[in-house]
């Protein structure tokens, strides 16, 4: 599905999609959230709170992301969703059913046409470009909760620029394992101010932060927090001087399109435990075929 | 005077409770000071309130800095406080699991103020890790191992290694043989008392054992119900107590 497509059932039937608001959430509870993603967006990697609504679908499917899609979303645009890189997940797809039907807009699985992309745990293989919005499902977003259990206390730490205990974990790493073995959801520091979790994507994706040219808003819904990397903003992850970051991929090619630079998924073939590896970027792998 | 901490008049109430009372002292440069009392005197709330654990409700401490400044700890910024808590102070807590990190490494733990400070390198940090536990007579060997896994001796020689790696000028004990069994008190004494010579170290040593005043502190403060009812050399304070509380307090240890 390459091109845009309208969702032809809440196009004939307006009753449909007349009985909720559009995109689901009232105006108010739009605007509480639209001013916390500009507070977000103000302070890059801040987690800003917000009073986050029950959501017809449960906490961990992406209630946060969802969130602030329906805060940014227009009549105009087009949305894609991707879950892990791919877009016919049960996860993508039902979010992109969801606003088809609360909002009735414009889905597509193209990277490059759409203007909202809601994703979990992948950043697409494309670059993005201005004027796109990226939109993070995130689980957790205090990137020191599992070092410091204390709210109060990691809010401190975050006042006060205290991030060596972010330090002491990527320490541990190389005592246990050689090598820091954090391969998601690793720690990076934000306009070198504010640590920040940038939601489980694979350290491969870290880099793609830096620079990139379109926003990048990040939704908890559980723990009701949006933070935001603004365009164009330096995004370093957390090393040590002699054990530099370094993004990990499989050392492999995809079995589909061939690609040797895509983050690559693994697929157990068969009861002999024989490998496939294929995109995890479903329409980057379907472009290039 | 060469005080590294002056204090006057140090007040602290829990609304009718007192805590402590018009407290007035000067610690000197290398100077190690013993609070002893019963429990309930005041002497953990003096403790806290001077580390900064505590807001104090009247009175002044005046703190000399690295660069020679008085810094009136009452009114300095929280940013400050806990700075100068990780780089020139150190708490030594009565139970290591409160000083330490329990699920991260040995080598962890000890430079975790370090990798605060800023410091990136992870080799140097390993041999600053390593040297500082051959000081503290833990076997390099045990640098990866979780601190669960150590002694109540070596989990308290742990913390004293994590507390001094930045080379404090100030250490607040609290009670830090306590729960050890009397061998392993004597050698973390005798620990201590090199460590606190060699370094030149200021110390406030809260403790209710007398054996460990007798041997670590210079001076002595004895409390009681949040005063201060006798102050001077420990040797004259213990051997001449002169009220009737530290006098008490004297015959109460056991003779061998």
């Amino acid at each position: 599905m390459l091109k845009s497509q309208k969702n032809k059932y809440t196009k004939e039937d307006p009753l449909e999609h007349d009985e909720y608001n559009f995109a689901y959430l009232d105006e108010q509870t739009k605007r509480m959230i639209r001013r916390a993603i500009l507070k977000a967006i103000a302070i890059p990697g801040y987690q800003v709170p917000f009073s986050s609504r029950e959501m017809p679908m449960p906490y961990g499917w992406g209630t946060g992301g969802v969130q602030v899609t329906a805060s940014c979303l227009c009549p105009t645009d087009t949305l894609k969703v991707i879950d892990q890189g791919a877009d016919d997940t049960t996860n993508a797809v039902s979010i992109r059913k969801f606003f088809e039907k609360t909002a009735n807009i414009n889905t597509t699985d193209d990277t490059n046409s759409a203007s909202i992309i809601q994703t979990r745990h992948r950043i697409p293989e494309e670059p993005l470009k201005e004027g796109q919005i990226l939109i993070y499902q995130v689980p957790i977003p205090e990137p020191l909760r599992f070092l410091e259990p204390r709210e109060t206390e990691t809010r401190i730490m975050h006042a006060l620029e205290e991030y060596g205990l972010m330090h002491v974990k990527l320490y541990e790493d190389i005592t246990k394992h050689g090598h820091i073995s954090t391969a998601y959801a690793y720690p990076i520091k934000v306009e070198e101010r504010y640590v920040m979790d940038p939601s489980p994507i694979p350290k491969f994706d870290n880099p793609k932060m830096h620079n990139n040219e379109a926003l990048q808003l990040f939704g908890a819904g559980r723990e009701q927090r949006i933070y935001a990397i603004p365009p164009y903003t330096k995004v370093i992850s957390l090393d040590f001087e002699d054990y530099p970051f370094e993004p990990m991929k499989a050392e492999a090619i995809c079995s589909i399109c061939g690609s040797n630079s895509s983050y690559l998924d693994e697929i157990i073939v068969n009861d002999k435990g024989d490998k496939n590896y294929i995109c995890s970027d479903t329409n980057y792998c379907e472009k290039r075929k | 005077m060469n005080n590294i901490l002056s204090v006057k008049s140090l007040t602290k109430t829990y609304g009718h409770q007192i805590g402590c009372n018009d407290i007035s002292f000067d610690l000197h440069e290398g100077e190690v000071i013993g609070v002893v009392g019963e429990s309930g005197s005041g002497k953990s709330t003096l403790l806290s309130c001077l580390a900064g654990r505590l807001k104090v409700d009247k009175g002044s401490i005046k703190f000399k800095s690295r660069t020679d400044v008085k810094e009136e700890l009452t009114e300095i910024t929280e940013v400050r406080r806990r700075y100068l808590s990780r780089t020139d102070w150190a708490f030594v807590h009565q139970n290591p699991r409160d000083g330490l990190r329990m699920d991260i490494s040995a080598g962890g733990n000890i430079t975790e103020r370090l990798m605060a400070l800023g410091q990136r390198n992870y080799s140097s940090l390993r041999s600053k890790a390593l040297n500082w536990l051959s000081k503290v007579e833990i076997s390099t060997e045990r640098i990866d191992d979780n601190p669960t896994t150590f002694s109540g001796g070596m989990q308290q020689r742990l913390q004293i290694a994590r507390n001094l790696i930045t080379e404090p000028r100030l250490i607040f004990m609290d009670e830090p043989t306590g729960g050890l069994d009397v061998s392993v008190q004597a050698k973390l004494l005798d620990l201590l008392r090199k460590i606190v010579i060699g370094l030149n170290l200021s110390v406030i040593i809260v403790t209710h054992d007398l054996g460990v005043v007798r041997l670590l502190a210079d001076r002595l403060i004895v409390m009681k119900s949040g005063e201060v009812v006798e102050t001077g050399l420990t040797d004259q304070v213990l051997d001449d107590p002169q009220h009737e509380y530290t006098q008490l307090l004297v015959s109460s240890v056991l003779q061998f």
